[in-house]
């Protein structure tokens, strides 16, 4: 049965009651529920016209509101409102970041598509099997291309095993080049400044966090011209064309602002709980990147013998929302180059699912995934009787 | 037509199916009477090949027409729907096998290649995983519950019938297939589809090996077996060197099509010699046929001894079967005998065995050794 979607003005605290149905909603990080902080101030836009642009009244008032959604994130990522230019969403200002020089790019094997494909060219960083970049071989890459510029993202959006940016900054900065990262995975979740990463340019995107689909901003450090990619009536000091996209700018900051510590740690409990839960209940699961620094809403487990789009099929077809490797826009469900990246064999790749929470993750999801991923699990897992008998310990 | 309430034997009501969805007008309304009839129908679409490479584009991971017609169907249908990725192990069982049929000097039928081991085992298999008690895809066939379990038997709509193509299922297989289209004909599927608001109603009929979307499969030889694209003569019965070919890989038995030797006499292929690529032709008269031999068969008839088994046989898809006999049977294959002389059976194609209208089994043809032509063409024959 379904019923529809989110009702205004639900309390954020209590998600539960945001009348989602009886699905489990465990994909937050292709897309997460709109919070209701943001849905409020989204629609508190919507019936008022006004072009940012314009020099009315109605303009100014446009002017102003997305003037204060930049300083708030502006505040958040500690840069100066000017820093930062609004795009369309994350693919764009990868995109935008990546644009900026003509020079040869290197780029982490574990990028998002939007990264991996605004280069033709881009040479590819090794990571190691932890899911964190090879620095040695980064050294050695930046040596022998001189590039222009490195992107290295801040959080992997299927393992959510951060990598050491500021390190990463230190060295490409010492070959004189620049540093894009891309923290449309990080942001919120984590927390990070410009200045402390080191970052020259920095992707974010509001719809993972809560925020609206169709924002997301290229931060620039102070004193960077930026060269457009969309060129037109000069918005965005010249540095991104087309008129703003007040309301969603203005859901983008709300969203953001209703991160708190304590909804991290949250959901820091509720992954490591489950991911404690799904190794009890089934040993031959498997936790990737589990030695490294995570996100604390990111869960990748594979679980060899049992292919991850079965275990997707099955967990959707019982109400459950996860997914498996990347996902292309027809829908057909292609094997992770992350996971191959870290050189994990293909029997773990082919197997592992990412289960990714959200601000409005509940304990009570939690518990109905584990229970329907270990009956899946022990339906499909090879016959275990065939399993050697371990020797006993002597 | 109003869409018919139907029961898939042996398969509970409300039970989780899995439809292989084409996204063609067929398999769509095959999946739309499971919904419409009580079973959770799970909408399963292989992406086989790269569309855009296919038809010579750059590889893209975007999918086809086909797929999007799918999803679309899937939509309308409210029912779950998804997308596998089954190109390369298409790659290596079909397209591969397609090829390597041609430099043996082979007529492949891939559409079989494809039921026998993409459909009929691995999506069969997805289909158990997936949890579900049945996989139904929307071939005209019928399956009739007989006193040893299921049997195969043609589709009620003579003129649509594809049991032919499904001579590869085996027993346990069949068990766990459901071919709701086999009491429709095509117009009434059509009408279906129409009452029901598919968006694929008037979708045009695919004609084409999907694979070779323009119908030339020598760009394709040229890149996996160049070696079926070689030049080599083609010879007369009587020894004669008439021209040369192309390549071994643009020819059948049987065909007439495509000789231009100007001898002013028309011209069949006979025999593809792949070894020395060469191409033996002779007068009609030359391409009868009195016996074959298969490779393997996958036999679906009542057990028992089959021993001079009286069999109707159908050595070509597009042609009515004809009476005729399996004299051996064993495991390497069978020998078939027919009553009259047949003209224009082709290695690499499929022997199938009816009973009427029942499936009994069938291979693939491994040779067919022609008919002693009466002298003087006889003696010619010895090149």
């Amino acid at each position: 049965m379904r019923r529809s979607r989110g009702v205004p003005g639900a309390a954020a605290d209590s998600p539960d009651m945001s009348g989602r149905g009886s699905r489990v909603y465990l994909d937050h990080n292709a897309t997460s529920w709109l919070r209701p902080e943001a849905r409020e101030a989204i629609l508190a836009c919507l019936d008022e016209p006004g072009n940012p642009s314009s020099v009315h009244a109605d303009g100014r008032r446009a002017r102003a509101r997305l003037e204060k959604a930049r300083e708030r994130l502006a505040a958040v990522l500690g840069v100066a409102p000017a820093q930062l230019v609004f795009t369309s969403g994350g693919s764009e200002a990868d995109n935008l970041g990546l644009h900026q020089t003509d020079r040869p790019v290197l780029v982490s094997a574990i990028e998002h598509p939007a990264v991996l494909a605004a280069r033709a060219d881009a040479i590819p960083i090794p990571v190691e099997e932890s899911g964190i970049v090879d620095l040695d071989a980064l050294e050695a890459l930046l040596v022998r291309h001189r590039p222009g510029m490195v992107a290295v993202m801040l959080a992997n959006n299927e393992t959510g095993v951060i990598q050491p940016v500021a390190e990463v900054a230190r060295r490409v900065h010492a070959h004189g080049a620049l540093l894009h990262v891309d923290a449309v995975q990080a942001l919120g979740k984590l927390d990070f400044r410009l200045d402390e990463l080191g970052a020259d340019f920095l992707a974010v995107s509001a719809h993972k966090l809560g925020g609206p689909v169709g924002i997301g901003a290229l931060v620039v450090r102070e004193g960077l011209a930026l060269r457009p990619l969309v060129r037109g009536g000069g918005q965005e000091r010249g540095r991104r064309a087309g008129t703003e996209n007040v309301a969603a700018a203005v859901g983008f900051a709300a969203a953001l602002a209703a991160w708190s510590e304590e909804e991290k740690r949250r959901l820091a409990r509720l992954r490591d709980r489950m991911e404690e839960a799904m190794r009890d209940q089934v040993p031959e699961a498997r936790i990737i990147g589990l030695g490294a620094p995570r996100l604390p809403n990111t869960s990748c487990v594979a679980l060899p013998g049992v292919d991850a789009v079965t275990q997707l099929v099955r967990l959707d077809l019982a109400g459950i929302s996860v997914s498996a490797g990347s996902a292309c826009s027809s829908g057909r469900i292609g094997r992770s180059h992350v996971l191959a990246a870290m050189g994990l064999p293909p029997a773990v790749c082919n197997s592992a699912i990412r289960i990714s929470l959200g601000w409005s993750t509940t304990a009570a999801e939690i518990e109905r995934f584990v229970e329907a991923w270990t009956g899946i699990a022990r339906a499909l897992l090879p016959a275990r009787g065939l399993a050697l008998v371990p020797a006993r310990p002597t | 037509m109003h869409p018919p309430v139907i029961r898939l034997p042996g398969v509970e009501p409300h039970a989780r199916v899995v439809v292989a969805m084409s996204g063609g007008v067929d398999s769509s309304v095959a999946a739309a009477l499971c919904a419409r009839s009580g079973y959770e129908v799970v909408g399963v679409t292989l992406q086989l090949y790269d569309h855009g490479a296919a038809r010579g584009g750059r590889g893209t991971c975007c999918a086809g027409q086909d797929i999007y017609d799918a999803r679309r169907v899937a939509d309308h249908l409210g029912i779950a729907h998804y997308v596998l990725d089954f190109e390369e192990r298409f790659r290596r069982e079909v397209i591969a096998d397609f090829a390597d049929t041609y430099a043996r000097g082979r007529t492949p039928v891939p559409c079989v290649r494809c039921n026998e081991r993409i459909k009929f085992r691995d999506l069969l298999q997805v289909a158990r995983d997936f949890g579900a008690s049945a996989l139904v895809t929307g071939h005209y066939a019928r399956r009739l519950e007989g006193t040893h379990g299921p049997e195969l038997h043609r589709a009620r709509d003579a003129k649509k019938d594809q049991s032919w193509f499904l001579f590869p299922i085996t027993p346990a297989q069949l068990a766990f297939c459901h071919f709701p289209l086999g009491e429709l004909t095509k117009a009434e599927t059509r009408a279906i589809a129409s009452a029901l608001g598919l968006p694929v109603a008037d979708k045009a009929e695919s004609q084409d090996i999907c694979f070779v979307p323009d119908g030339d499969h020598a760009q394709l030889l040229a890149r996996l077996r160049p070696e079926a694209l070689l030049a080599g003569d083609i010879v007369h019965l009587d020894g004669r060197r008439l021209a040369r070919h192309a390549g071994i890989g643009r020819y059948t038995v049987g065909q007439r099509r495509g000789l231009a030797a100007a001898t002013g006499e028309r011209l069949y292929v006979l025999e593809i010699d792949a070894a020395r690529h060469r191409i033996l032709v002779g007068p009609r008269a030359a391409t009868y046929c009195r016996e074959l031999v298969t490779g393997p068969v996958n036999w679906l008839g009542p057990p028992g001894s089959v021993a001079d088994l009286p069999v109707m046989v159908q050595h070509r898809y597009n042609q009515p079967a004809v009476p005729g006999r399996i004299l051996r049977l064993d495991a390497t294959g069978a020998r078939v005998m027919f009553e009259t002389p047949e003209s224009g059976v082709a290695p690499g194609q499929a022997c199938v065995f009816y009973a009427g209208d029942r499936l009994l089994g069938g291979g693939f043809i491994d040779s067919a050794p022609r008919l002693s032509l009466p002298a003087p063409e006889t003696t010619a024959a010895v090149v």
